[in-house]
């Protein structure tokens, strides 16, 4: 929105949980920042308005956890064709991965990111720096350098941080700079080769398979470096009940361990992968329906803090492929509500102001964000959702440049209206049929 | 599985075992002994001077080998060649596989050379369903990475019927490198469906997690499966998996889990002894025991063709019934 332009959002029930608020309220924003909320705002003079009757409003969602493949990787996913997606899912931020070719190991490349976040017209994109060069896990990248450039925190997501040694030291150094080790959590010696969740159905399909516990012992090893170091460890998308226990332990040490879980480890379990079905092929693997219940009730009591989606758009030749051949990942961003609406509102597991707080204000005040709220003075990030509003998952109608999901068909509660960054419609549903 | 598919239709023409043949998981009883029993009068052809009908004249399989394979790749050969049809072997080496072709190209391509059949030896699990649900031909599983290899196990089970007198009621153990068989899956779910009781034994770390939910029973100890047998079926250990850790020494192996013949004689009853082959002599099996009274290796393979006859048939419309008139042939054989 152009400078000085006001904007009046009213008539819609704004689900605010970072100032406790849910009610009837009106919004003002001007210069792209919320300058007023509340019950009896009127429309201030020249203000656009937008009516959200019937709608929630509420802060747009974070993402902490995406891979736009961009560079190397252009026919799966851009930054622009991703921060597009990342509006259509309600999503105002995303937090890209470093794991591109070459991966976003210095500066300039981080710089890249940014600038091509900020001319897509979508979410707003935060880089993720890589944790070590060429994310080979031997030296440490120029964190500093990286910070500097606009990296909101390191990582080597893809693969793990293997070596003990090093994992401490990043713990340590990330805490001159204030930010987060963000930990893809397995111990890759007991995952090697594994294609699907270890037990009877990989048994029976032939496939071979990863245990849970080669992601609870990372977990468990890197809470106990947190511990030792007072680092910001961030462990991303927990797929297991022994992890729980971990993650369950480390916060009643009150260690400085976040967390986070998908859309779809919430919901769904191996049983999809009969079949040999590589849409969903994912790393880590859809578990069991006892796991599922494990994370979910994780999320349900802020053990696990956030949802994030770890899109990983994949191009559809690549999942036509022998299962053992097939990339692992799913398309999250434009479905994540959805999914999250039916696998923890609907059944009566999370309010809708307890998925909006996990979803937008936790992602925010886990990183120190000053995002994922609708208090004045905050960037006039809003969706405006219809919660009620049904719909049906077609991976044709993505507007990520992928169509990789398990889920295409499902009927879904709950509908992205109208998505805004700093008071700019980045998305509107109406454009869009 | 499309064998389903005639469920829906009380008509003369569905075929009696669906359009492929991918894995014995969801058979049944009924169908698998209908594969057994056509077999039966496939068996006398290869007994013959002129080891030949034109039961599938004309008919055009292909016999697409990603895997090297000597044995399940002959026998098919000859029961394709025994009932009367043109076939094509293409190994992974020196074809289009060699140069990079993806399975669903290499798919298309032979579809659009019109072919019948094609039978799929592939490293990966679920390569043969892979196949099977992108073209119109039938398709039969002739080994799937670590999955199935149903023709394996109807010519095991086969041969324990001809050497018992029935499946039901069996005890059969399955000894050895379960994590990686195909024949250990196969026959799990192939003698399960026929009433047999199906055991495994091996040392735990060839032995898949989750296993005991099968439906089958684990016996840590080869002396143990041995006196609770009517049957072995003993695997090949894979050298490799020496080097891989999941054993110290095929030395060890052989002491620990080998299939000897003062094992055996410890038995209560007379314990049949199969093998699918090719055998690693004084590893898992030793040579008195392969080559002695019990042993119906060869057998095995004398009845792999049969069943790979039977197979062949049904899928390409045959009525079981009508297999001993087939066999007669009515006219120009050779």
């Amino acid at each position: 929105m152009s400078d000085g332009e006001r904007l009046w959002i009213h008539g819609g029930r704004v689900v605010d949980p970072s100032q406790d608020l849910d009610g009837s309220a009106g919004i003002i924003v001007e210069n792209g920042k919320i300058s007023a909320i509340g019950p009896d705002l009127d429309r201030p003079e020249d203000a656009r308005e937008i009516d959200a009757s019937g709608l929630i409003v509420a802060p747009g969602f974070i993402d902490l956890h995406v891979h736009f493949r961009e560079p190397g990787g252009e026919h799966k996913e851009t930054i622009a064709t991703g921060a597009r997606a990342a509006v259509a899912g309600g999503f105002t931020t995303v937090w890209t991965m470093p794991n591109t070719d070459p991966p976003i190991d210095d500066p300039a490349a981080v710089g890249f990111v940014k600038a091509a976040g900020e001319v897509a017209g979508g979410a707003r994109v935060m880089p993720i720096g890589a944790a070590s060069i060429g994310m080979k896990g031997e030296q440490m990248t120029e964190i500093g350098e990286l910070v500097a450039a606009g990296a909101v925190a390191v990582s080597d997501d893809g693969a793990p941080v293997a070596h003990a040694g090093l994992m401490r030291r990043l713990l340590e150094y990330t805490q001159t700079f204030g930010i987060a080790v963000v930990q893809h959590s397995e111990v890759v010696e007991l995952a090697e080769g594994g294609v699907m969740n270890e037990g009877a159905v990989a048994t029976a399909l032939g496939l071979r398979g990863i245990p849970n516990v080669a992601e609870a012992a990372m977990i468990a090893r890197d809470a106990l470096l947190s511990e030792l170091t007072g680092g910001h460890l961030h462990v991303c998308h927990v797929s297991a009940r022994e992890s729980v226990e971990q993650l369950r332990l480390a916060r009643g040490k009150g260690l400085r361990v976040t967390s986070e879980v998908t859309p779809h480890h919430l919901i769904l379990t191996e049983e999809l992968v009969r079949g040999y079905n590589t849409e969903a092929k994912v790393n880590p693997p859809l578990r069991t329906a006892r796991d599922v219940e494990a994370v979910r009730q994780a999320l349900v009591e802020g053990v696990i803090d956030v949802i994030a989606t770890d899109h990983a758009p994949h191009h559809y030749e690549e999942k036509e492929r022998e299962f053992d051949d097939a990339p692992f990942g799913i398309n999250g961003l434009e479905t994540a509500f959805g999914l999250c609406m039916k696998a923890l509102v609907e059944p009566g597991h999370l309010s809708l102001a307890d998925l909006i707080d996990r979803m937008s204000c936790a992602p925010a005040r886990i990183m120190g964000l000053d995002m994922g709220t609708l208090r004045a003075g905050a960037p006039a990030d809003v969706v405006l959702l219809d919660p009620v509003g049904r719909w049906t998952v077609d991976p044709t109608r993505f507007a990520s440049r992928s169509r990789n999901t398990p889920i295409a068909g499902w009927d879904l509660p709950g509908r992205i209206r109208r998505t805004l960054v700093e008071g700019e419609t980045r998305y509107d549903a109406e454009d869009s049929r | 599985m499309s064998a389903a598919a005639s469920a829906d239709s009380s008509t003369a023409s569905a075929p009696p075992l669906g359009k492929d043949l991918v894995g014995l998981e969801g058979l049944s009883g009924d169908t698998i002994r209908m594969i057994l029993d056509t077999a039966e009068p496939f068996k006398e052809i290869s007994e013959r001077q002129i080891k030949k009908v034109p039961v599938l004249r004309g008919q055009t399989i292909v016999n697409l080998f990603f895997e090297p394979s000597t044995r399940t790749r002959i026998s098919f050969e000859f029961a394709e060649k025994r009932l009367g049809a043109d076939t094509v072997n293409i190994s992974s080496t020196g074809s289009s596989v060699a140069k990079g072709e993806t399975l669903v190209d290499t798919a298309r391509n032979l579809e659009a050379m019109r072919i019948d059949m094609v039978v799929i030896r592939h490293g990966s699990s679920g390569a043969a369903r892979f196949l099977a649900d992108r073209i119109p031909s039938n398709v039969i599983n002739g080994g799937d990475g670590r999955h199935e290899h149903p023709t394996q196990a109807l010519l095991d089970m086969l041969t324990l019927r001809d050497r018992l007198g029935k499946i039901a009621g069996l005890k059969v153990c399955i000894v050895g490198d379960i994590v990686h068989s195909r024949v250990a899956r196969s026959n799990i779910f192939g003698l399960k469906a026929m009433g047999a009781e199906v055991a495994v034994c091996g040392p735990r770390s060839l032995v898949p997690v989750g296993i005991e939910e099968l439906g089958v029973r684990v016996f840590p100890h080869v002396e143990d499966a041995i006196e609770w047998a009517d049957a072995l079926n003993v695997l090949r250990l894979q050298l490799e998996r020496m080097s891989a850790g999941y054993i110290p020494s095929l030395r060890e192996y052989n002491r620990v889990f080998g299939v000897t013949r003062n094992r055996l004689e410890k038995a209560p009853r007379e314990v049949i002894v199969l093998h699918p082959g090719p055998m690693n002599r004084g590893v898992e099996i030793d040579s008195d025991v392969a080559d002695g009274p019990q042993s119906v290796i060869l057998p095995q393979v004398t009845n792999g063709v049969a069943v790979r006859m039977a197979v062949l048939y049904l899928l390409a419309g045959g009525r079981p019934e009508a297999a001993e008139d087939a066999k007669r042939g009515s006219g120009g054989q050779g």
